[in-house]
This record gives C-alpha cells, structure tokens and sequence, in this order.
C-alpha cells in the first residue's frame, strides 16, 4: 500500500508504544500516534489525558485535550489537579508522548515563542502540561515533522527539557524521569547517545536520503553507524489509521482529514 | 447563601474594572455567556486569569477588556493559534496585553494553594526551563527536610471566578461532573463567584463524593442553558469541533472579528432573556 510520510511517521510513533505502558498523552500527533498504538499492538496501553480521563479509550480522535469521548471512554476522570499532582508527580506515568514545534539536538522543546520572548515574531501557545511532563515521566517520546524551522541550533526559549546540555544535566538539576528516549519524525527516528545524550540518527525511513534529512536539520547530524531503514506501514497498520482519521472527521463534521 | 439572579445583574454586581478574574473549565464547561455578558458590559484592564484562554478570552481580549493575561496555554486546541491574543501580543491592539505564563502543573498548584488559604504553591517544576526567566512569580524553595530544590508559585486569589456547572438546586448548591479541570479549586480560591447552569432544579440528586459546591460558598447562580457553548455541558451537548475549526478564520482580520462579535454577543441574544438553543452561535460564522 502507498503512504505518506505522515502516515510513515504516525505507525513508526506508535510502534514505540509497549503494551501496558501508562502513558501520559499530548494532544495532535501524539494523541493520534497512542491511539493507534492502541488499537494495534498495545491494546493495554492506559493512556492519560492532563484533562483528567485516566484509562481514556476514545473511537475517534479527539479534537481538544478535554473532549468528552474521553471522559466517557475512561477508567475515570479526575481533577487537573490530582492528574498533576498524584498521577504525573507521584511518579505514575511511564511514557510522556509529547509534540513541539522547535527541538534541538539535546531534545530540548520550545512550544513558547520564535524570536525574543518580549517581542516575538510568532507567539505559540505556551508550555501547558509539557514541562512536568517532560521532567517527571519516566520517559518521553516526542513526535514532530522535521523541517529546519522545527529542528534548530537553537531554541529561541526552552518550554520543557530534553536533556538540557547534554550528558548528566538532567540528574544534576534532579528531574526525575530518564527524559526523552527518541525522536520520531516524518524522515526517520533519533536517539539520544547514552553518554552525551546527543540526538543520533538511528531509523531512516524507506525512501529518504541522508542528505534530504541532514538539511531539514539545523545542526551537523550524528548518523548511527548501525543505522536501520524503519519497516513500512503494514497494511493493517494503514488501514486502522485511515479508518480512525475517517472516523474522527466525521465525528468533528469535517469531510476528509 | 447563593443569589439566583440574572447574569447580566450577576456581572454588574460582582466584576468591577480592573478586577483579577478567573473563568474556568478545562475545554468542557467554558463560561462562553458569562464571558460574552462581561464584554457587553463594557469591562475593562481586567486581569483574565485561565489556564487555557480558549476562544472565550480570545474573545474579550480581542474586545480590549483584559490588560493582563495569565495562563498556561493559548492556543485554539486542536486547531492552531488564539489570533486575537497573538494580535494583542503581537501588535498590542487594540490595547497592550502583559502575560504572566506558567504551566499547567503550576497553575493548579497556585489555585490549591489559593482554595488551601496557603501563600504558594509547590511542585516539582520549571527546573532547566526558560519560564523562571521570563516569569518573577516562579521561584524557587528548597526543602527543609532533604534540601531539594522545588518551584513556589504565590496562590491565585481572583477577585470574582466564574464558571459553568450542569445544575443546581433552589439553594444554590451546584452540581458538576466529567472533566471538572480546576473549576471547584477556583470557586475556593475567589473572593466572590459566579456559577451559571445548564438547569435549576428541585433534588440535584448528588451521589456521595460528587463535585458539589455548596450553595454558602458561591455567590451568584444564573440558569443559562447554553452558556458553555461551543465548548459542551457533558450529559447536555456536545463541544461543537467545527465551531472551533471556523473560528481560526472568522479571528484572523480585525473586521470579521469586530463584526462577528457584534452580530453575536453585543447585539446576540441578551445573557438574560430567555436563552436561545446552543447551537445559536453557528450560523453566523
């Protein structure tokens, strides 16, 4: 079956979901991505809203962090309070799915501004749930197309941390989860080296180049000497994200996603 | 004892300018006909207060009620941007909007701590992040048992909250369920507050551990059914995703904005007349 490399990049992210795993869930592309999982290899994943559905099993995606799908489908729903408090801080989560829309090569997130924060050219939303997510979670992955715009030298603010300057900084300033653990994209997927935590190029995916995914990236990118080319989408993979996003756009009274 | 009155004596009585205000609900329950009464009476240099501004402050703060905003995340949700905060932020129009931004895990902690009469909040946060920088009301405190170094936020204590609930009863005691967000830790940590419902009715029939909120605590209820929407009353309707959607170009120009909050909320159905069905909002978009 034909797919796109969003599609290439929404089953690779899935695929990085274990089954059982309690998973905190950031809203578009990770959402997407763990509910695929969901309806594929991980059917006991338990997937955490920051609105408060704990256990959330939704049929179609949700449009907003708080629809209502969610805390009908859910094991049960609490405060924002307590899913911040008792549920990410009392360590509880083991995988924070998370998106950004600028990251740089120690996975470091901005989703605040781009250009100075007193003066931006472009004023995104904020941080809301990521940074606690991103320190307390046992790991995180992030999901995000790679374009130089999204994947820089530097990062005009950092909302949440990756692993800071490299190496051992996120024990040194105490957070407490082992932080992001890979970094998957429309191109291929990076890990971070386990002693520097420099982002590597460990998965291309089928049909990219090396050249093509150096220049959609703002730093000189490591290369894995073991590097593999991601498998492609099953077509039973294909088809339950086409069916989901089918699904979803009706539900939302939009024509086709 | 909770007043039932009318939310346009409701906003008249309580919201004064300049006042801080927090109208709550985590993308279920948004105040949306609260929020359009206090732009119909003219407020203005309020302090708006909300976790996730949403279309409703995108809303007043494109109407120039707000001079400050603080909040956790601005943007459309699943959608995109807040063009008229962006505008404001952006352009400063129509007037300059200051931002006092934290995360979401920092905000619940000021309402706790303001709902808890505590002067901070604490949590486990901010560390290695540029907010610290940006934000002087993110600071940090060490632990007086084993030293670890954790972030303080001073407690949130608006001046009016306002929320929407499903029901009450005669009393005034309120009545809410599904994503409840941070809307009971708001109503604690306000001065005064304003709960408007889906239905006023005899027996809220509350199961024990329900989220109620007793009517001694609030100060007014208002019956107006509707008054979340397009965001949605869980068991009433659901969020209207298109409205969100056609919201992203309908807030782009200053006209269509200006105009669309005139044909709907200054010359829209009057928060206190008999309201109309929610889906009242949709045509004209």
């Amino acid at each position: 079956m034909d797919y796109s490399t969003d599609e290439m990049m929404t089953v690779s992210a899935a695929r990085m979901l274990r089954d059982r795993a309690v998973c905190f869930v950031g809203i578009g592309l990770p959402s997407k991505a763990a509910n695929l999982a969901r309806m594929t290899r991980a059917p006991q994943a338990v997937l955490v809203y920051e609105s408060g559905p704990i256990g959330a099993k939704p049929s179609v995606l949700p449009l907003s962090i708080g629809d209502g799908e969610l805390a009908i489908t859910a094991d049960t729903t609490v405060s924002t309070g307590e899913i911040f408090s008792y549920w990410l801080q009392g360590g509880r989560i083991d995988v924070g799915f998370l998106g950004a829309a600028q990251i740089d090569r120690f996975a470091n997130i901005n989703t605040t501004v781009i250009g100075p924060y007193a003066r931006p050219t472009v004023r995104l939303p904020g941080a809301g749930g990521a940074p606690e997510i991103a320190g307390s979670a046992g790991e995180v992955l992030i999901v995000l197309r790679q374009t130089p715009k999204t994947f820089v030298d530097r990062l005009d603010f950092t909302t949440s941390v990756g692993h800071g300057e490299g190496g051992d900084y996120r024990r040194r300033i105490g957070l407490p989860g082992k932080g992001p653990v890979a970094v998957i994209s429309n191109l291929g997927i990076l890990r971070p080296d386990d002693v520097t935590k420099e982002l590597v190029l460990t998965q291309i995916h089928p049909g990219v180049q090396l050249d093509e995914i150096q220049s959609a990236t703002g730093w000189q990118l490591r290369i894995s000497p073991n590097l593999e080319i991601t498998t492609a989408p099953t077509p039973e993979e294909l088809t339950c994200l086409r069916d989901l996003e089918q699904r979803t756009a009706l539900a939302h009274g939009l024509k086709s996603a | 004892m909770a007043k039932i009155v009318s939310i346009s004596d409701a906003v008249a009585e309580l919201i004064h300018d300049g006042d801080k205000i927090a109208c709550e609900g985590f993308t279920h329950l948004i105040p949306f006909a609260a929020g359009h009464e206090i732009i119909r009476q003219g407020r203005r240099n309020l302090t708006l207060i909300r976790m996730t501004p949403d279309l409703i402050y995108d809303q007043m703060i494109g109407m120039g009620v707000a001079s400050k905003l603080v909040f956790s995340w601005g943007g459309n949700p699943g959608v995109g941007s807040l063009h008229r905060l962006r505008e404001a932020v952006e352009q400063q129009w129509p007037v300059p909007l200051e931002l006092e931004e934290f995360s979401h895990a920092g905000m619940v902690q000021a309402y706790m701590a303001g709902a808890a009469g505590l002067p901070f909040g604490v949590l486990r946060g901010f560390n290695g992040t540029d907010l610290a920088k940006v934000n002087q009301n993110i600071k940090s405190i060490s632990c007086p048992f084993t030293g670890e170094l954790l972030a303080a936020i001073p407690a949130i204590r608006p001046d009016v909250t306002v929320i929407h609930a499903q029901k009450a009863d005669r009393q005034g005691n309120v009545l809410l369920w599904g994503v409840i967000g941070v809307q009971k830790e708001a109503v604690l940590a306000a001065k005064r507050s304003i709960v408007t419902v889906e239905e006023i009715v005899d027996q809220l029939d509350a199961w024990p551990n329900a989220c109620v909120l007793p009517s001694w605590i609030v100060s007014h209820v208002c019956l107006l059914p509707g008054g979340a929407y397009p965001s949605y009353a869980q068991g009433y309707y659901d969020r209207d995703n298109r409205f969100y959607q056609e919201w992203d170009q309908v807030s782009r120009s200053r006209s269509d904005f200006l105009t669309w909050i005139d044909v709907n909320v200054i010359n829209g159905p009057a928060g206190d007349s008999q309201p109309s069905p929610p889906k009242r909002l949709q045509k004209a978009v």
